[in-house]
């Protein structure tokens, strides 16, 4: 019950602070812009090569990766910047350490604001993509979207607050590091394009992330057939098997670094130091 | 008036130096500013692989990676400068000083501009490197010509945006990391704009990176002739009105936002 009070509690405070700065019309606006800006890069570099045909397997692929990768930098910058905030713009990181609460559950909590929002910008794309774009979409593996996409969000979760954590240690530049990782992901992931294009040495790194089977499952489950023949053997439930254990190990590391860094920022008298910068 | 020059100079030189010499202080910064760059490259160039697009993209992907330097430093730090400097008290005590507002304007922009250079120069030779790729111009003085014209008219229009950033509160940071994306879109930073039309390409060349960009790439590369939106003479002469108009107006809208600022007491006001 505690627990969920925490992040009740400190997603209402996230939304608060994401939210209240514009007209609720602006704020929506403001949240769909930037995301269909970004996935129009894309459309238009596909079109420049490809011409105006966007009914195929290789659009589809970019588009939904794209539009799907939009949770994992999203809370990743989002929750990145929470330590930050908190410290040194409202300095109260003080007091949140002194309730009584589990500030893992705290950072948590905050990233609910982002999911919400990204929901809704990922939403617009993905209709944006089916209405304007012919996107084609065949739900030919449905289960595998319905399981696959929880495992995700948590896998990125887990990993935005092992981030996070880390910015306990760092001045401002924390905000960076957690847009740079974002960068690495959307990179590695095979987010826009199939993994098999990567750099032989750079596959193996592709393959520790669960954003990378995340991404997979979630297009092989909307669409007919794999495009990246890195994962065109593979089954489903292996698939699926693959992303449960690498979410699982995520959220077991996140955990130990959350609680390693605090011990190391308590020790350092890190949890109330303001760099003014 | 010999002194007041000599002033406004220390003071465009006291602007500049935080961004010559302090910005070169802090090592992780440099780092994630030429990192970021260098991942969107690296993401673009093979997403124009998976397509099968001709190598001369690739080019393409790293004139406007190195392009995105300047942008993101006239975004973060010319039109939201003023809302940083709020922030940290420093306003305050540029308003009290007995220089020329244009002149923090003028030495945030010089300083601005070589500190995007150095990031940018970063991204070229590690584009050129990782991806393999040659830019040789077909004219040396026309490509210094383009670059710096630009350059001109993107601060004047940073120097604008940031007199009209100086009345927005929190909502500062939140209007640039709206704008970012869309410019990266209707500048053509990694793909043509020719593709737009000539209408919506006209209206995207208010931006001076659309031509700016359009202009060099031209300059660098055989399809980038192909896909061009304008002939380079057009571009140049375009950039020139838009150099001019952009310092004229951001002279004009300092003023009135500054006198905006004191009647409506937001010029101190913080955390807002």
């Amino acid at each position: 019950m505690g627990l969920w009070r925490t992040i009740k509690t400190a997603g209402w405070l996230g939304w608060q602070i994401e939210a209240n700065w514009a007209e609720p019309f602006t704020f929506i606006a403001y949240a769909i812009t930037r995301p269909i800006f970004s996935t129009l890069i894309l459309v238009l570099m596909y079109k420049v090569v490809a011409g105006g045909q966007t009914s195929t397997a290789l659009f589809a692929y970019i588009y939904l990766g794209n539009a799907f990768f939009m949770y994992t930098a999203n809370v990743l910058a989002g929750v990145g910047i929470v330590i930050h905030e908190d410290r040194e713009r409202y300095e109260m990181l003080k007091y949140i350490y002194l309730a009584p609460i589990v500030t893992y559950f705290y950072m948590l909590g905050r990233c609910i604001p982002k999911l919400a929002i990204t929901t809704l910008a990922v939403l617009v794309t993905v209709v944006m993509g089916i209405w304007i774009f012919d996107l084609k979409l065949t739900f030919g593996h449905w289960p595998l979207v319905i399981f696959s996409f929880p495992l995700g969000i948590i896998a990125t979760i887990a990993l935005g607050i092992a981030l996070a954590s880390l910015t306990l240690l760092t001045a401002r530049h924390g905000f960076f590091m957690t847009e740079g990782t974002a960068g690495i992901f959307y990179l590695v992931s095979g987010a826009v394009f199939p993994i098999e294009v990567l750099p032989n040495w750079l596959e193996p790194v592709a393959l520790a992330f669960p954003i990378t089977y995340w991404l997979e499952g979630l297009r092989r489950g909307m669409m007919d057939a794999p495009v990246s023949q890195v994962f065109a053997g593979w089954s489903d439930e292996k698939l699926l098997l693959i992303l449960a254990l690498t979410t699982a190990l995520s959220v077991l590391l996140s955990v130990i670094i959350n609680r390693g860094i605090e011990y190391i920022a308590r020790k350092q008298g890190k949890l109330d130091q303001v760099f003014n910068y | 008036m010999k002194t007041e020059l000599k002033t406004n100079l220390r003071a465009i030189w006291g602007r500049a130096y935080v961004r010559i010499v302090g910005a070169q202080r802090e090592p992780s910064w440099i780092l994630f500013e030429i990192m970021m760059p260098l991942l969107a490259v690296a993401t673009y160039v093979f997403v124009y692989r998976a397509l099968g697009a001709p190598k001369e993209f690739t080019g393409f992907v790293i004139l406007g990676g190195i392009m995105t330097a300047y942008w993101l430093n006239v975004l973060w730090s010319m039109a939201s400068q003023f809302y940083w400097e709020k922030e940290t008290g420093n306003l305050e005590l540029y308003l009290i000083a007995p220089i020329s507002r244009m002149s923090i304007l003028l030495g945030m922009a010089l300083g601005g501009l070589f500190m995007s250079t150095t990031r940018a120069a970063v991204i070229l030779v590690g584009g050129i490197y990782l991806f393999d790729v040659t830019m040789i111009p077909t004219s040396w003085p026309l490509l210094v010509l383009v670059f710096l014209l630009c350059m001109v008219a993107l601060y004047g229009l940073g120097m604008l945006a940031s007199s009209v950033f100086l009345m927005f509160g929190r909502d500062a940071w939140q209007i640039s990391t709206l704008l970012q994306e869309p410019i990266y879109v209707f500048s053509g930073f990694y793909s043509p704009i020719k593709s737009f039309g000539f209408s919506l390409g006209m209206m995207a060349s208010l931006i001076p990176l659309t031509l700016g960009i359009d202009a060099m790439r031209q300059l660098f590369f055989e399809a980038g002739r192909a896909h061009a939106f304008l002939p380079i003479g057009w571009e140049i002469l375009i950039l020139t009105v838009l150099s001019v108009l952009f310092l004229w107006l951001a002279n004009k809208a300092l003023l009135k936002m500054e006198n905006l600022g004191k009647k409506e007491g937001r010029l101190t006001l913080r955390w807002q």
